[in-house]
Parts: structure tokens; C-alpha cells; sequence
């Protein structure tokens, strides 16, 4: 088990370390100049050349990827004009669009992206495990083919029309909760919630009908298993064979499903975001790219290979929880 | 008192009739052997004494002490599961939760009918795995099902049964997925639990040597129909239907032996094959294994699973490379050779053949692999050969019966006209009158076309029946090699000894005195765990 999470982490730190190559490959040596972008109208060669140097990209590659990663360890400082702009560890670069640290800026917008996250993904399991285990016991029934359309028709429907509609319906006509803007949650528990209601039914309308689908065949397979016969002949209870045979062997997929969606949402929910004025990663990204702020869209990456990595590791931990035949190593 | 009367049952599927007017009785505390192939209705017999079925009509009676069963609503039903009437399986590695540990699920089913505390419950689960022979059962009370080997797996199954203290247990086809020597264990567990516990005994087998040694009573069953029943010695020993005649027969019996002194085809020379693992130490799944395959003989190869037999059946015909060690066919390489002079005919049928091409096709391949243009009127002529009809190109595996698929398996060796056929178990997932079929064409191939064969099986009369030579497998290593009339008249290594004292026979008094000699041999239940 301990060995088992030291690989882990040396293999996150590779993945990791490998993204950040890839990346810089592919943007620091791409023919853009982001420091013309900086450099704005009116823009001089010698005010060019200062602009590349406060930004550090006028030196070769390598040293650019030498300096990025004694940053992340021992924080970096930029020479711009007369003031120096300090940038702590961990460093993954400083923003000139926002004259703001990478590092500071994620940290702003993930607390933002995390509870959206989450709080969809927990909508969306509880429905659509719900709705999972009602197909997949009246299989081929009104109910499963009511449920199995409901569930189909969300996934369907964009995120745009569903947040929408959501926003005409209980902000506009109703006038049941506020417009959604971000409150913390240490703030205020109850606006937070408030606030996020909607973004969380939005993104969870999509999430349900993966989840939906994975339990009623996880239902019908185990419930077709030798072991639930067993059951039944020792006189075991539908319901306790159910809830506690059953939906074990059906969840473990959805274990693995889970935590990537979650690692996901986080980093990519750009149009929920949009919509509902979440100040989120995904905005962040989007708005980086529109940029060409650069150290920007290198540090979300980052950030969403990290995620990946340790929302695998988590759901390899869960799965052994629930499926004691996993082995480890 | 009768336990169990059944009386003029009929299960029907919609239109399909699966038993049709059955009658039995058992009495408390005795045992009855139900024996027919596959679709006789054995094991819907068993599960309508369970009210298990969920889309069948069911008509008769089946009285169980003073209850009606068939009238039973699911409160009821519930009562009877598990409390009066358990139920073995077959197969020990699904039929238990892999969710819970064995002594979780034991104490569950106990704690539901007795209403005991927690810790009560726990200690019957160690009490009744103690019962069934489960070494240390405290500590393995509390170990996954995984955790547990095949034959293990089944001793906490019938644990599982003891628990409630039912008057009867039902027991469907309980060995048939086990080892012959662990077959042999279960069997004379069941035989004791029956006499310590006083439990009355279903045994439903498509193995009549299975039910020869443990019941009393036996019923034969054929397409829904009971064509014969009595005493079991009476039936075994003078069946008065035909059907029974011929089951009796088509079970493998002894031949005059065969003495080929052929020029050795194939020779396998100090070969080992070992798997790597990580972290582990590797599987040395054949390990130092030297022997020659005579020109025209038949070899037979037995052993249990985990021996190492399928290994090296595909050493043989150079599907993987030795470790170690030199496999030669006529003095060239086997990695080598070229052309389809050795062929294989694997277990299972189904899964061997692929099942979106027709059979035909299947059959075809090699032959055009080996450059024939036209090969239809040749598949043709293969499959008339086998003893299928030559418009049987165009269907599909699963449109076939098992006897018929393992005809086509055949078939398809027999394309590139090899000198070898390596046939792995090809009879052990047949009706033991379609077996005898499949083991009759083989003979009668080997004779036609000069064949040499060697044979993989568990199956120790099969092998008696068809093979010249035996190789006993154990671990690996052959242990024991030489003429068939001879190995199985004079064993000379315990574990062949141990092997043939197993194998279940249909004589009643054989398999009494075959019990007595396991029971002197005492062989130690299995206690490892399984390797996979």
C-alpha cells in the first residue's frame, strides 16, 4: 500500500514533469511573440526587446525551462521596469496580462471551480444512481423506458439551453434565487449554496445520464451473477440482495468514471462558468488563450494533469475499498 | 417419513416442457442421486424445490414434511431457503458474494433465519467451516472467497448449507467444476456431513459415477422424463431402460492396449517454461519435461488444473516458445517449422471458433493460409468426414450443439492434413454420450489417416480409454510415464495412486470400496491457496 502510493506519486511527478516539457515545447517555441501582445500599440524595438527581457523570453528554450523549474521550487523574480515583480514559490510563471503570479491566480479560481465540481457530481450521482437502479429493475418497463428517455433527452440538450432556461425560469419568472455570482463558502454557507444551485443542476442535466446508463447495466450484470442466486436460495431479502450485493458490484465502475469527471469538471467547465459568471479554471483558460498569456494556459494545463493524476489514484484507492479481489502494486 | 415427496411435477418455459411428471420421494436422512445429460430437466428440478424459477409455470406437488411447496407466496418461501432446504452449486468461484468475506456471508444467512446476535452468528460460521474441514477457520472465517481455492470454495459452500441445520440439502452438480482428487474430497465430505448431521442428500449429476458412490436412490432423466429409478445398485447394476444402457456404455471404458514402437515424432528435451511475475518468484508452469511422442501412438497427458498440461500442450505445437529445453519435430525446430503439421484441437468450442464467421469459413483458413484457391468442395468433404452434413458450411457456432462444434474444431485440424493433433480436453465440456462420439470419430481418424495424438485430459477413464501411453503431470514434472494398462494397473507414484483412487465410477460397490481406499490413502484437503 505505501509502496504502492511512493509510485504513484514518482509516476505523477514524471507525468508532471513530461506535460511541462511538452508544453513548453509547443508554446514557448511556437512563432507567436507574446511579448508584442504586452508590448501593446505604439511599440518600439527597444521597448520590444525590454518587454523580452522582463519576461524572460529572450533567452534559448532551454534556459527558459531551467529557470521555470527553479521557480516552481525557490520562487523567481521578474526585472520589469524599476519595480521587480516577485513571484514565491511555488512559481509557475507570472501572468503579464494580469500582472499577477500563475500560482496566485489558480489558487483564486480553484476554490471557485471546486465547489462547482463538486457540487455537481454529487447531484448527478445521487440521480443518476437513482435513476440507474429504477431502469434497471423494471428493465424493458414504462418506467425504465420514462426514466431511460429522461436522463437520454438532458444528455442531449446543451449546457447553454438547460443553464438557460434555468436562469429564466427560477432567476427571471420565479425570482426564487438570486442571479448566481461566487460567494465563499467560508463567507456565507447558505449564499454559497444558493448561488451555485443552478451551475449544479446545469452540469449535472449531462453528468446523470453517464451515471444513469453505467448502473442499470452494473444492475442487470451483477444481478444476473451466480452469487445473487445464492442469495436468493439462502432466503435473503429482494431489497437486502439489492442494496447490498447488487449495487456493490454495479458501483465499481462508476468509481473510476467519478473521479476523472470530477478532475474534469474542474479545469473545463468553461461554458457553465460562462453562463452563470463563476469566476472558475476554465474561465481563467479561455480568457488566457484569447491572451496568449501564456504562462497562464501552462499552468492550468498543469493543473489539470495534477488533478488527473491524483483523481486516478484516489479512485484506484476506492475501488480496492469496495472490491476486496484488487491488488495494488 | 418422507422429507420430500414430489409428485407428477411439471416445469413448463412457455411452450417449452422441461420437466414433465416427475416423482420422487426421499426419505429423512436419505439420499437420492438424479443423473441425466444436459436439458434432462435435472436443474429445474432442483431450483423449483427452491421456488427459484421466476418465468416457469409449475404443476404437481412437492411436499416437504408437512408443507406444500408449491403454494408457498415469498415470506414464506424465504423461510424454507436456506433454514430447511440448501442448496450447493456448481460453481464455487461465482457462487459466492466476492464482496464479503466467507464468514460475513455464513453468518448473514444465519443470523436471517435464527434471529442470533452478531457473535453467535460469527462462531456457528467458524463452527460449521470447522465441520466442513476448513484449516485454521477463525482466521479463515474472515478471508474473501478469492482468497479461498476451487475446492475450499466449495466446502465453505456447503458450510454455508450446514449452518441453519436444514433437512435437506440439494446438491446441483456440487464436483463438476472441481479437480478429479478434490471431486473425490467434496463427495465424501457431503457423504459425511450427511451421516454426522443427519441431513437428508439431493445429488444431481450428469456423472453417473458420481452418484454411484454417495446415494442410495437414483433417478434417471431424459428430456423432462424420469425413464427409470430405484436402488441405486439396481439401476447401475441391471438398468432396465435403454437410455440407462446407454449411459452406462457411453461412459469410457478400458481397451485392449495398443503397443506402438514408432520412431519418436516429436521429442521434448529437458523443456521448461516459467512465467515471469513481478515482485514474485516466477511460475515454473512446466519444469524440466523431456519425452518423445512416438510415430502413430496415442500419448495421453493427465493432469489436475495448475499442472502445467495446457502449457505444454501449446509448447507442442509451438503456440509459445520453451524457456529452456528443445521441442523437435522429425529432428527439426518446432519454432521452425512451417506448414500445419501439428494441429490442436482446443477444449472449448465455443469460445475457440469465431462467432461471426460462418463455420465453413473457420474451417477454410488454414487452407488458404496454405495457398488453396477453392477450398469449399475440401471443407465439404472435412465436415461430411466428422459426420456433419456438408451444408453445415454456412451456419454459425452458436446455431451447432457442443458435440457438433467440437466435430468442426476437429474438422478445422484435420484442414492442413497434419502428421500431429494435440487435442486440449476436447471432450470435457460434453455430454458423456456425445463424448463418446467425439472419442469413437478420433479413433477412427487416427486409424484412417496414420495420425499420432496426444491427449490433455483430467479425466483419468477417458484417457484409459484412447490413449496407447499416459504421462502423469504434477507440478510441472511428469512423475510417472509408461504403457496405460500398466500405469493404471500398478501405479507407482502416490500421486498417480492418489488419482486413480478418485476417479468416481459407476459401480456402486467399486466406489464404496474406493472410498474406504481414499480414506486409508488420506490424503490431506487442499489447503493452499489458488494461484490465480
Amino acid at each position: 500500500m505505501i509502496g504502492y502510493l511512493v509510485r504513484r506519486l514518482g509516476g505523477a511527478v514524471l507525468v508532471l514533469f513530461g506535460l511541462s516539457l511538452l508544453l513548453y515545447g509547443l508554446f514557448y517555441l511556437a512563432p507567436s511573440d507574446p511579448a508584442i501582445l504586452t508590448c501593446g500599440k505604439g511599440c518600439t524595438p527597444d521597448r520590444l526587446a525590454e518587454v523580452r527581457h522582463a519576461m524572460g523570453v529572450d533567452e534559448p528554450a532551454a534556459t527558459q525551462y531551467a529557470h521555470f523549474v527553479r521557480g516552481l521550487v525557490g520562487g523567481r523574480d521578474y526585472p520589469a521596469g524599476p519595480a521587480t515583480r516577485h513571484c514565491p514559490a511555488p512559481c509557475l510563471g507570472y501572468s503579464f496580462e494580469t500582472d499577477q503570479p500563475v500560482t496566485r491566480l489558480l489558487l483564486d479560481r480553484l476554490p471557485v471551480s471546486a465547489s462547482l465540481a463538486l457540487g455537481a457530481e454529487v447531484l448527478a450521482l445521487t440521480a443518476g444512481i437513482g435513476a440507474g437502479v429504477l431502469s434497471g429493475l423494471h428493465r424493458y418497463r414504462w418506467l425504465d423506458r420514462i426514466v431511460n428517455g429522461l436522463v437520454l433527452a438532458g444528455y442531449a440538450v446543451p449546457v447553454f439551453l438547460v443553464g438557460l432556461l434555468l436562469l429564466l425560469l427560477f432567476c427571471v419568472q420565479l425570482q426564487w434565487l438570486p442571479f448566481p455570482s461566487y460567494v465563499p463558502l467560508t463567507t456565507d454557507p447558505l449564499a454559497w449554496a444558493q448561488n451555485l444551485l443552478l451551475p449544479w443542476v446545469a452540469l449535472a442535466v449531462i453528468q446523470t445520464a453517464a451515471y444513469a446508463r453505467l448502473t442499470r447495466a452494473g444492475i442487470q450484470e451483477t444481478l444476473a451473477e451466480e452469487h445473487i442466486r445464492t442469495a436468493r436460495a439462502y432466503g435473503l431479502p429482494e431489497r437486502r440482495i439489492i442494496w447490498r450485493r447488487a449495487l456493490r458490484g454495479a458501483l465499481l465502475p462508476l468509481v473510476t468514471l467519478t473521479a476523472i469527471d470530477l478532475a474534469a469538471v474542474m479545469t473545463s467547465a468553461v461554458l457553465t462558468e460562462t453562463m452563470f459568471g463563476l469566476p472558475g479554471v476554465g474561465q481563467l483558460l479561455v480568457g488566457a488563450v484569447n491572451q496568449i498569456d501564456l504562462p497562464v494556459v501552462v499552468g492550468v494545463t498543469l493543473l489539470a494533469g495534477l488533478l488527473i493524476v491524483a483523481a486516478n489514484t484516489v479512485a484506484d484507492l476506492l475501488y480496492r475499498a469496495v472490491d476486496p479481489r484488487v491488488e495494488l502494486r | 417419513m418422507s422429507t420430500l415427496t414430489v409428485e407428477d411435477l411439471r416445469i413448463r418455459f412457455g411452450d417449452t416442457v422441461a420437466v414433465d411428471g416427475l416423482s420422487f420421494a426421499l426419505p429423512a436422512g436419505g439420499t437420492l442421486g438424479i443423473v441425466g445429460e444436459s436439458g434432462s430437466g435435472k436443474s429445474a428440478t432442483a431450483l423449483a424445490l427452491l421456488g427459484l424459477h421466476t418465468s416457469a409455470t409449475i404443476e404437481g406437488r412437492i411436499g416437504f414434511g408437512d408443507l406444500d411447496l408449491t403454494g408457498l407466496d415469498d415470506k414464506r418461501w424465504r423461510r424454507v431457503r436456506g433454514a430447511r432446504i440448501a442448496m450447493v452449486f456448481q460453481e464455487p468461484l461465482t457462487a459466492l458474494s466476492p464482496f464479503h468475506t466467507i464468514g460475513d456471508q455464513i453468518a448473514e444467512v444465519y443470523r436471517l433465519h435464527t434471529g442470533a446476535s452478531r457473535k453467535a452468528a460469527r462462531q456457528r460460521a467458524v463452527e460449521v467451516l470447522r465441520q466442513v474441514h476448513i484449516p485454521d477457520p477463525a482466521r479463515r472465517a474472515s478471508n474473501y472467497p478469492h482468497q479461498f481455492s476451487g475446492g475450499m470454495r466449495q466446502r465453505a459452500l456447503i458450510a454455508m448449507a450446514l449452518a441453519c441445520r436444514p433437512q435437506l440439502i440439494v446438491a446441483d452438480e456440487p464436483t463438476t467444476a472441481l479437480d478429479v482428487t478434490v471431486q473425490a474430497q467434496i463427495l465424501d465430505l457431503l457423504d459425511e456431513v450427511r451421516e454426522t448431521t443427519g441431513t437428508a442428500l439431493l445429488l444431481i449429476s450428469h456423472d453417473l459415477g458420481v452418484v454411484a458412490g454417495s446415494t442410495d436412490r437414483v433417478v434417471v432423466m431424459r428430456r423432462g422424463i424420469a425413464v427409470e429409478q430405484g436402488e441405486t445398485a439396481a439401476v447401475l447394476g441391471a438398468p432396465a431402460d435403454a437410455y440407462t444402457r446407454e449411459l452406462l456404455q457411453a461412459a469410457p471404458h478400458p481397451t485392449p492396449p495398443r503397443q506402438i514402437a514408432g520412431e519418436p515424432l516429436l521429442r521434448l528435451c529437458g523443456v521448461r517454461k516459467h512465467f515471469k511475475q513481478r515482485r514474485r518468484e516466477p511460475v515454473k508452469a512446466v519444469d524440466d519435461v523431456s519425452v518423445d511422442v512416438r510415430s502413430g501412438e496415442t500419448l495421453g497427458i493427465v493432469g489436475e488444473s495448475g499442472t502445467g498440461k495446457t502449457t505444454l500442450a501449446r509448447l507442442m505445437t509451438g503456440l509459445l516458445t520453451p524457456s529452456a529445453g528443445t521441442i523437435t519435430l522429425d529432428g527439426v525446430d518446432i519454432a521452425r517449422r512451417r506448414g500445419g503439421s501439428v494441429q490442436m484441437v482446443f477444449q472449448d468450442p465455443l469460445s475457440s471458433l469465431n462467432p461471426r464467421r460462418t463455420i465453413g469459413e473457420s474451417i477454410a483458413d488454414p487452407l488458404r493460409l496454405s495457398g488453396v484457391r477453392d477450398p469449399r468442395p475440401r471443407v465439404e468433404d472435412l465436415l461430411e468426414r466428422v459426420g456433419l452434413a456438408h451444408r453445415e458450411y454456412d451456419r454459425y457456432p452458436h446455431q451447432l450443439s457442443g458435440g457438433m462444434r467440437q466435430r468442426v474444431g476437429i474438422a478445422r485440424a484435420l484442414a492442413p492434413h497434419p502428421r500431429l493433433i494435440i487435442c486440449d480436453e476436447p471432450v470435457s465440456s460434453l455430454d458423456v454420450t456425445t463424448q463418446a462420439q467425439v472419442l469413437a470419430l478420433l479413433e477412427d481418424l487416427r486409424e484412417e489417416l496414420g495420425l499420432t495424438m496426444v491427449f490433455v485430459s483430467h479425466d483419468l477413464a477417458v484417457l484409459r480409454q484412447i490413449a496407447d501411453r499416459v504421462a502423469v503431470l504434477a507440478d510441472g514434472r511428469i512423475v510417472e510415464i509408461g504403457d496405460t494398462a500398466q500405469v493404471y494397473a500398478a501405479p507407482q507414484h502416490p500421486y498417480t495412486k492418489e488419482l486413480l483412487a478418485a476417479v468416481p465410477v459407476a459401480d456402486p460397490a467399486e466406489a464404496r470400496r474406493l472410498r474406504a481406499l481414499r480414506r486409508s490413502l488420506d490424503p490431506q484437503p487442499e489447503t493452499t491457496s489458488p494461484q490465480r
